[in-house]
């Protein structure tokens, strides 16, 4: 029994419940047609996709900045690195390495001036980071047109200007990642090893930021702004660094996603990715300021768990295409609910 | 008793969080128009007995209590506080809960307001009724009048001293007929030692209308001045019931700690003017809102545990807390010859100085951390302690197993009572949390520490314990300590000079061994120009 008690403190109602949801959602699914083990498949690369952008929260969080709603910024540094490494004609491993490596300047110059800017916003920082997510996205809605893109891959057909909304990776760095030394048992079952890999060295990245000496100072920020002041530590400086991490951390994240996705997503592609990430994190058990990397791992499991399986089960037990209003309802309810448990706990 | 009914019995109130024994068989009465002190160390259980008094949901959820609580006479059983409320029992807690932006008489009115009937609210129902100032103004200025303080009604609590604030936050419970039971806990904590004597007149002003009236606090020395009658809780039971007149401070500090306390003032050596000055402050003025210092100068020799001492409000405090850089500052402090910039913690901590804040909660400790990272993090951050370089130094790695062992080393040379180095340290008690901010200092291994209300807030055991520490870390590293502290006997237990501070300005030194007239004087030298009450800077 108290064990049992002790399993539940630790992991919190709201994750066995969910996690209970998704096992009964896993039993119930041959009986309705669906194939477990394409399920668990699409629920392991969705994992991979979007693992990153979740560990991306933690930082911010961490140093008491908040929930990052901000994560467009870095997802539009990824965007950046993707279409420039597509344009210069890179492709293959190098094109992916060399899309992050571009993406990376991007996200640490547009993180540095997201940091100050939410430097001077303490105490506000989730509303202002929610508008500064948006207004990026509609500037680079008009950028998209305007920058001098010129491969024919990548712009409107007509016209010879303007870079197309969905851009096919086709021929340059599709499933890079998912494909690397990936498992496949039967038509269909698969497990991408290379994007796993990939998530578990950003992970470790994290984890190991986190023992540094600086990441220990960022820890004292976001648990006491005060007492990190006390301690001699510049509390803006690592409100900074953490904002530039996790803008960085976007800009990687989204390139894994695209790669496993296959295509490129401009304009309004951006625009709702912030939500999943934050209503994930929040539902693997993070608060509003502390967050680790088990809360990233857990949340994001069981947040692409349930988005993977309830549309396809409801699906065909009611036998009708409801699948992207299934989606729908199912997503946004997370993320109400995520967005309810969000504690901010008081000093 | 048996010539009255008491207003409250307590029988054999016990009570268990998950299996830990809290309370055990407590027995209380509560006579009309007395006062009961309430004593006990911190985690005693008067809390818990307060909790269950009054209704706490937190009660219930960890599974209720045994035992009967009756107000005159009835058994009750309190679901909410809103139940307590009804049957006319009164909370003040240490904490102000009183709405900033309401002013006094809407504070102590709220969800009591007197109603004027109005054709809006004929029509539409009662909650548009007006409200009817004239008559709320009156009924809180009675109250007010009833504690024999001056308050002005319409003053908004935003702009209220701390005292007025508890006056206010006690008019409020007051001004109910129905009001029988009024529990203060804590209610002099944040006072001034004027403002607490006017609390305590209050008090007795109440209990003589036929209040009854339970008064929890650590200063014994109130429970003597104004109850009559003490209980004396330890680990969960009555040790003691007495009347206050049969008893005395010594034994019941004795009986709180359940050991004897040692004979209170340790020979302090004889000051020697001669040894090297540490750390001179030459004309320092500080910022901070409420305790702002005007021009400080000050000279304190090697190895001295030097005192600083003052009423509330008068700038004691403002000394360390500029001279550390967080608040803002003038003026010039030099440590060893050499000068120190001021507004930088940094600079600061770098130059041998360490900082044990008044504000544990807020500035001292981080409340959801480890204690292990408490206690090593200022080190780590301003000194590089506990870090392994890898990768040629590039790589500034926190050392874990370091980190643990200094906490392990402090937990034992300071008796803190913790589960582990990674027990988070808002679940310590206030003076466990109190040595962790002292070991946190003492991994700093200054050459000068400051030290500020070391003793605030927590029970008499820790309070011995703590000051214990601060001596034999004086003497074993001959570490110079400036100590601030309301409490004039603590410095006078262990510093080897007293500086009082006066509106911003050192008013004199003296040695410990000066009378206590000497000092009052000091104290108040000045403010008797303005006349001496506490009310005159209302």
């Amino acid at each position: 029994m108290r064990s049992i008690r002790r399993f539940i403190d630790t992991a919190g109602w709201p994750r066995i419940i969910i996690g209970l949801l998704l096992l009964s959602l896993f039993i119930a699914a041959p009986s309705v047609g669906v194939r477990v083990d394409q399920s668990i498949t699409d629920t392991i690369v969705r994992f991979g996709m979007n693992g990153i952008l979740v560990l991306g929260m933690i930082p911010m969080v961490q140093t008491g900045c908040g929930l990052n709603f901000g994560l467009p910024l870095g997802i539009i540094a990824g965007l950046l690195g993707a279409t420039i490494s597509i344009e210069i004609g890179l492709t293959g491993i190098a094109g992916f390495l060399g899309a992050i490596a571009l993406a990376i300047p991007f996200a640490v110059l547009l993180g540095w001036g997201y940091g100050k800017l939410l430097n001077r916003v303490k105490g506000d920082e989730m509303m202002i980071a929610t508008y500064v997510g948006f207004s990026s996205v509609s500037f680079m809605c008009m950028m998209w047109m305007l920058l001098p893109y010129h491969s024919p891959k990548m712009i409107w057909g007509y016209g010879g200007s303007g870079l197309r909304t969905t851009i096919s990776l086709d021929g340059f760095w599709p499933h890079i990642l998912d494909n690397f030394w990936a498992i496949r048992i039967g038509r269909n079952f698969m497990i991408p090893t290379g994007m796993i890999l990939f998530f578990a060295l950003m992970a470790l990245i994290m984890w190991a930021f986190f023992h540094t000496k600086t990441g220990t100072a960022m820890t004292a920020v976001g648990s006491n702004p005060d007492y990190a002041r006390a301690a001699g530590i510049n509390v803006d400086k690592m409100r900074t660094i953490s904002v530039i991490m996790s803008t960085v951390y976007g800009a990687i994240g989204i390139l894994v996603y695209q790669q496993s996705f296959g295509f490129i997503q401009l304009y309004n592609g951006p625009f709702y990715m912030a939500l999943p990430a934050v209503a994930a994190i929040l539902i693997g058990g993070a608060s509003v300021n502390k967050a680790n990397i088990t809360n990233a791992v857990i949340g994001t499991f069981l947040f692409q768990g349930i988005l993977t399986m309830t549309p396809s089960v409801i699906n065909n037990a009611i036998q009708s295409d409801l699948s992207e209003v299934v989606r729908i309802i199912v997503s946004d309810g997370m993320i109400v609910y995520a967005l309810t448990r969000a504690t901010r706990k008081s000093r | 008793m048996t010539e009255q009914q008491p207003v409250l019995q307590m029988q054999d109130i016990t009570k268990e969080y998950f299996g830990n024994r809290v309370l055990t068989n407590v027995c209380l009465d509560v006579n009309r128009g007395e006062i009961l002190g309430l004593v006990g160390e911190n985690g005693a259980g008067k809390s818990t007995l307060m909790n269950i008094l009054f209704g706490m949901s937190i009660i219930a959820e960890t599974g209720g209590y045994t035992g009967k609580v009756c107000i005159d006479g009835k058994e009750v059983v309190f679901q909410n506080p809103f139940d307590a409320l009804r049957a006319g029992i009164g909370m003040v807690h240490q904490e102000f809960s009183l709405i900033p932006g309401f002013t006094a008489t809407e504070n102590i009115l709220l969800n009591g307001e007197v109603l004027h009937d109005n054709i809006v609210a004929k029509l539409f129902g009662p909650r548009l009724k007006t409200l009817d100032l004239p008559e709320m103004r009156s009924i809180a200025e009675k109250s007010i009048e009833l504690l024999g303080v001056e308050i002005n009604p319409d003053t908004l609590v935003a702009e209220m001293p701390v005292g007025h604030k508890q006056f206010t936050e006690l008019a409020r419970e007051i001004h109910r007929p129905e009001m029988k039971l009024l529990v203060l806990d804590e209610p002099t904590a944040v006072l001034t030692e004027s403002e607490a004597q006017v609390l305590l007149t209050s008090l007795r002003r109440l209990a003589a209308t036929g209040i009854s009236i339970i008064f929890i606090t650590h200063r014994l020395q109130e429970i003597f001045d104004v109850c009559d009658r003490i209980v004396i809780l330890r680990d969960g039971q009555v040790v003691k019931e007495a009347a206050t007149r049969d008893t005395d401070i010594v034994q019941v500090a004795e009986l709180m700690v359940g050991r004897s306390m040692s004979a209170k003032s340790v020979a302090t050596r004889a000051y020697d003017e001669k040894t090297e000055t540490v750390i001179s402050i030459d004309h320092l003025w500080v910022d901070m809102p409420g305790e702002t210092v005007r021009d400080v100068t000050l000279e304190v020799h090697k190895g001295e545990i030097f005192g600083i001492g003052g009423l509330a409000g008068q700038g004691k405090l403002g000394i360390p807390n500029g001279v550390m850089g967080l608040y803002p500052a003038g003026g010039s402090v030099t440590v060893h010859g050499k000068p120190i910039p001021l507004n930088d913690p940094a600079a600061a901590l770098a130059a041998g100085m360490a900082f044990v804040s008044e504000d544990r909660r807020g500035v001292g400790l981080l409340l959801e951390e480890a204690l292990d990272l408490n206690i090593a993090s200022t080190a780590m951050q301003s000194q590089n302690k506990f870090i392994r370089p890898l990768l040629g130094g590039l790589l500034k790695w926190r050392d874990d197993k370091a980190i643990q062992d200094v906490a392990r080393e402090y937990i034992e040379a300071l008796d803190i009572k913790c589960t582990g180095t990674s027990q988070r340290v808002e679940e310590l008690s206030g003076g466990n949390q109190q040595k962790i901010c002292l070991a946190k200092a003492f991994a700093l291994q200054p050459d000068v520490l400051f030290v500020s209300e070391p003793t605030r807030g927590i029970d008499v055991g820790a309070k011995a314990r703590v000051l214990e520490a601060l001596r034999t870390y004086n003497r074993k590293n001959g570490t110079t300590i400036i100590m601030i502290s309301s409490e004039l006997e603590e410095l006078r237990s262990i510093c080897d000079r007293i500086a009082i501070v006066d509106e911003g300005r050192i008013a004199g030194i003296l040695p410990p061994s000066a009378t206590a007239k000497e000092f009052g004087l000091l104290m108040i030298g000045k403010l008797k120009g303005e006349g001496s009450e506490v009310n005159s800077y209302a």
